[in-house]
């Protein structure tokens, strides 16, 4: 996610490391390769020239701390203009203090609607609410069952023009739909509307209409993070012709650069609520200006990264991992539990961009993650006996060809696993031995000083 | 016919005319001399235009360099000048393609399946037997999509259940092309993002079934492109030459946005030419890409 932009930018700063003092021509050529990275990460034209112009401002006039250098006083207000453009601070639903909370998703064709209909109605089950969807898209071929298919996946029953008997009118469909709703006593409706184009007349009355007829209470741009310089019109123009209230980006797990996020905030100030970051109904996150703009000038995002660990780890699993761990019983079968903890929590890849640092060390090929390594470990360890996975000193030669034979495996993969885990062994224990200092506060990190 | 193209193609380009030329035009009229404020400019409505700022920077100054060789002085000459850079770039000797299998690749919502129905249409326009082949076995009702779409159009369509194995289904299709007697296959493949390996590599499968089945001439690989998308598209293009070597695009929704520059960088980046071009939500609005015409219609109805 914002890969190709994070890049640019540290390679930008990296030219202003060791410098003691900033000329202003220091700081012009750093910010001109800056506005090179915002251009080719697809931010706004003019949202780029005002950002630069604001941060030399702010670098040339003096915001002197004795406590940084000149370069990471510049990447410190590179960090703040930047969350300060995404909107400072993350704003989620807001949800109608009468039931039910009726959400209009909006946007161009193939922006990702119907997924992210999905994937709300998921997350939004998830945090205690009642959703419904309701198919208001009658123009694409098949879009009716591609919302009824994702319902099915998340658990959230889908309201069509059949089962509400009324026409295939969309502003019907949707009034239909949330009384059915509030009939059933559901807490939230969620209508999928046809995607349109901005500049089409006739189909965004047709939304006026649906929103007079339906008085939601939000009203979601659904934008692909791919969209180039047109995505503040599009933005713009929703919101004069409709009024949108916030903005949901979706495709972020490609390369896309983003740059439509960066701009279509600061053109329409209207808040990124979420973010759609992968293919699976799970992958929709709440959008955190500072922590996105941290991620993006390479600090990571340690934040997010502990969150995702207290959702998807098991406490009560995570202490019994603790105690086997002081009396050193770590076995091949806590190994594999802690794999798929570990890939509970989301995409390898994405975990590790969370890890400050970690950008610069996967351009130079360092981290290169491969998913079905994973699987290929824990295939080999489930080949095993269980003896085998308690006591692991007796697997021979004999016992190792057999391993690869029954997970499809080569001997050297094996060897290659039981490597890994009597090195992770030592790690942990070692881990342990920091955790128990830890708790008597005397252990002090170097980079905390 | 030809006519008839020929409208839609000018009249789906109504938009990025005004955003282009329109504004171009302006601005050189505002400005009596060449000069740096004038490039800055230009610069600003390339780059608004999708163009890049790499490709940008690039024409700029093949444009300043020849501006002073040539010893131009009035900026409305310059106009001459941008159309030729343009046209360098954009111009692509692609050979003529008589596709059997015509293989459309591309990420999530760029309109494949919209545009296999238009590419369709054409080539039932021309008297072909088209088969449709439903290899996008993974987006929920993706079938279901091209299906309706093939009883619109009077094809047949070939498919497996949902989670088949895409490979297969092409297999099977050309197989069935060659015993129905159809000289025209389109093949349907699930949007993938160009940066997932393994759906890259299922992607490469594909194509080597259809290798395997029938020859290198009779094989076209069209990347289908969201006009509305910037700088990324060049990295899409980048990537899926690579895996499967495309070779056209197809630009959508080129009716609904002022940019669309970004095939200026695509060509001169990548090196992919333009095949077709969609102008409209119609099945008759795909329309062939011609370098030429596409450039005149962009500068068209202006006068110095």
């Amino acid at each position: 996610m914002f890969e190709n932009l994070s890049n640019r930018l540290q390679e930008a700063f990296a030219r202003l490391r060791g410098k003691g003092r900033l000329r202003e021509a220091d700081i012009d050529a750093a910010l001109k390769e800056v506005r090179m990275a915002l251009l080719e990460a697809d931010v706004n034209f003019k949202v780029a020239k005002s950002f630069v112009a604001s941060v030399r401002e702010r670098a040339l006039g003096q915001e002197v701390l004795k406590s940084l250098t000149p370069a990471q006083q510049v990447i410190k207000i590179v960090n703040e203009e930047l969350t300060r453009l995404m909107g400072e601070e993350a704003v989620g639903i807001s949800f109608s203090p009468s039931p039910p909370t009726v959400i209009l998703l909006v946007g161009l064709q193939g922006s990702g609607k119907t997924t992210t209909a999905g994937k709300l109605a998921k997350l939004l089950r998830e945090e205690g609410r009642s959703p419904v969807l309701v198919a208001a898209d009658v123009y694409r071929p098949a879009a009716v069952d591609q919302l009824r298919r994702v319902g099915d996946l998340a658990g959230v029953p889908v309201l069509t023009a059949a089962e509400l008997g009324v026409k295939a009118d969309p502003v019907r469909i949707a009034r239909a739909g949330i009384e059915a709703a509030k009939r059933s006593g559901r807490d939230l409706v969620i209508i999928d509307s046809a995607g349109r184009l901005h500049i089409d007349d006739s189909m965004m009355d047709e939304l006026r209409r649906m929103k007079a007829e339906t008085s939601p209470h939000e009203v979601l741009l659904v934008v692909d993070a791919m969209t180039g310089q047109e995505a503040v019109n599009i933005a713009k123009t929703f919101d004069q012709r409709l009024g949108v209230s916030g903005v949901i980006l979706t495709k972020l797990d490609g390369d896309a650069r983003g740059g439509a996020a960066l701009s279509v905030r600061a053109v329409t100030e209207k808040p990124i609520k979420f973010v759609g970051v992968g293919e699976k109904l799970g992958d929709l996150q709440p959008f955190h200006p500072s922590r996105m703009s941290s991620r993006i000038l390479g600090m990571g995002d340690v934040l997010t990264l502990i969150e995702r660990a207290e959702r998807s780890i098991d406490q009560k699993k995570a202490q019994e991992l603790r105690e086997r761990l002081r009396s050193d019983q770590f076995t091949l079968e806590d190994f594999v539990d802690q794999l798929r903890q570990i890939r509970k929590m989301g995409p390898l890849e994405e975990l590790l961009s969370m890890i400050p640092g970690t950008a610069k060390l996967k351009k130079v090929g360092a981290l290169q993650v491969d998913e079905r390594e994973l699987v290929k470990i824990e295939a080999i360890i489930n080949s095993m006996t269980r003896e085998e996975r308690v006591n692991p000193a007796i697997i021979d030669g004999s016992r190792r060809k057999r391993i690869a034979r029954g997970s499809g495996t080569r001997v050297q993969d094996v060897n290659r696993v039981l490597k890994q885990f009597q090195q992770t062994r030592k790690l942990m224990k070692q881990l342990s031995g920091v955790e128990r200092q830890l708790t008597k506060g005397n252990l002090r990190f170097p980079f905390l000083q | 016919m030809v006519k008839n193209w020929l409208q839609t193609f000018k009249q789906g380009l109504r938009r990025t005319r005004q955003g282009f030329s329109e504004r171009l035009w302006s601005l050189l009229r505002a400005h009596g001399v060449i000069d740096e404020e004038l490039f800055e400019e230009l610069e600003g409505l390339l780059l608004q235009a999708d163009v890049g700022i790499r490709t940008t920077t690039e024409l700029l100054e093949s444009l300043r360099e020849r501006a002073k060789r040539e010893r131009i002085e009035s900026p409305a000459r310059l106009t001459p000048l941008l159309q030729e850079e343009l046209l360098d770039r954009l111009r692509a000797d692609s050979p003529g393609y008589d596709a059997f299998v015509t293989l459309m690749v591309g990420v999530n919502g760029v309109g494949k399946t919209t545009t296999i129905a238009k590419l369709a249409h054409r080539y039932l326009g021309a008297g072909d037997k088209v088969l449709l082949a439903a290899a996008d076995t993974f987006r929920a009702a993706a079938v279901e999509q091209l299906s309706v779409w093939a009883d619109r159009l009077g094809v047949d369509l070939v498919h497996h259940q949902e989670g088949a194995d895409p490979s297969a289904v092409v297999y099977d299709a050309i197989q069935a092309a060659r015993a129905r007697g159809a000289n025209r296959v389109i093949v349907d493949t699930a949007g993938r993002l160009h940066t997932k390996a393994n759906l890259m590599e299922e992607l490469k499968k594909i194509k080597r079934v259809i290798e395997r089945q029938v020859s290198d001439e009779a094989c076209e690989v069209l990347l289908v492109v969201d006009a509305t998308t910037g700088q990324n598209a060049v990295q899409q293009a980048r990537i899926f030459h690579e895996a499967v070597g495309v070779t056209g695009i197809v630009l959508t929704k080129l009716d609904s946005t002022a940019r669309g520059g970004v095939i200026i960088a695509i060509a001169s980046e990548v090196g992919v030419p333009v095949r077709y071009v969609g102008l409209g939500e119609g099945l008759e609005d795909l329309a062939p890409f011609d370098p030429e015409l596409f450039v005149r219609a962009l500068f068209e109805g202006q006068g110095a």
